[in-house]
């Protein structure tokens, strides 16, 4: 009976497809969601703290004049690796009991076009998405102006996505 | 606790923050299924607020609330650590960088950003729109364009073993060292 109900549920949620879906199918209360705003405040203090949100860090990285950057993805990646293998070989659950989802991700050309046109946005900005919310809690207000125009940015890609290559 | 404040205060190194972040991978996976990635947070902005009747707008972003609440989560905590957690001494950048930036024009190393760019005032020159309007419109479309950013690709797409999302990021890093090295030079000559 219950997994009848949990075909069913599933069943009525749309396709969609972004890079961090929530694939939890309990639903969440607000106060659940509070999880979320910890673990985000955590993750800017780490930003500000490592110097991540830096321009001159990103500088740095691009004129191959510090290990910093390269140290802070390369080790966050090894970690992160080690992690999904442990939670995929001993089949760990979530917390509300729930199997892990993960997304196969397929190749299309915008991985290219798009990597390339990110790439040289981060390094102008010195900012990638996340490090734009922590520069704008330390006190940057200028970079208001680059979140509105990374929002511009993403909504041109939806108006012009059918038109481009992919 | 003096001796342990005193280091928190300082810079953190890469081998501190880097698996800290990549502990974020686990700990979204685990506390609600989640997927790691921050780019996506302005697609639910558009999504939100402009859907404009473009179907890659039109889907229910309530659901995707959680990533909304994380990148204000990233904001309270850059609040947080710049007001309470400040770095006592100066902020220190390798000499060749300093070097390198100053042939450019810029002179003030004091802080995370140069004051020379990172200013209001400097926001309504050419300059201006370029380091911000259209720099973050290169973040916002090449990250959408390309599926996910340094998040989404970079930690949690190679964390799963990905081959798209190493292609993605090696062509992140082309894209910064091309800016880096050919156009940024051009761009500084304009004023």
């Amino acid at each position: 009976m219950k997994n009848i109900q949990e075909i069913q549920n599933t069943a009525v949620v749309e396709p969609f497809v972004c890079e961090a879906p929530n694939d939890m199918k309990k639903a969440e209360s607000w106060t659940d969601n509070i999880k979320y705003l910890i673990v985000g405040i955590l993750f800017g203090i780490v930003f500000v703290k490592a110097e991540i949100i830096s321009w001159f860090r990103i500088q740095e990285m691009f004129r191959l004049q510090s290990f910093h950057m390269y140290g802070v993805i390369g080790s966050a990646v090894v970690v992160g690796m080690i992690s999904v293998f442990l939670i995929k070989k001993f089949n760990i659950k979530t917390i509300a009991g729930e199997t892990v989802d993960f997304h196969p991700k397929k190749f299309q050309k915008g991985q290219v076009y798009g990597g390339l046109i990110f790439g040289l946005g981060w390094a102008i900005t010195g900012a990638c998405p996340g490090p734009i919310f922590a520069q704008i809690g330390s006190g940057y207000m200028v970079v208001i102006a680059t979140l509105l125009s990374a929002v511009a940015g993403t909504w041109v890609y939806g108006l012009l996505k059918d038109k481009l290559p992919n | 606790m003096k001796q342990m404040f005193d280091f928190i205060l300082q810079p953190w190194p890469w081998y501190v923050a880097g698996p800290l972040i990549g502990l974020t991978v686990p700990t979204l996976l685990l506390i609600g299924n989640k997927s790691f990635g921050i780019s996506s947070s302005l697609r639910h902005v558009c999504a939100a607020c402009f859907p404009a009747d473009i179907p890659f707008f039109k889907y229910d972003w309530k659901k995707e609330i959680w990533n909304l609440i994380f990148v204000l989560g990233v904001f309270f905590g850059g609040i947080i650590a710049t007001n309470f957690l400040a770095n006592p001494s100066d902020f220190v950048l390798s000499e060749a960088t300093i070097n390198d930036l100053k042939a450019l024009g810029i002179n003030d190393f004091s802080g995370l950003m140069p004051a020379d760019l990172f200013s209001v005032e400097t926001l309504f020159s050419v300059k201006g729109l370029i380091f911000f309007v259209f720099g973050g419109f290169l973040v916002g479309f090449g990250t959408r364009y390309a599926g996910g950013c340094t998040s989404g690709h970079a930690i949690m797409g190679l964390s799963n073993l990905q081959v798209p999302s190493l292609i993605a990021t090696c062509c992140f890093m082309v894209g910064g060292f091309t800016m880096t090295h050919l156009i940024m030079p051009i761009i500084f000559k304009l004023f």
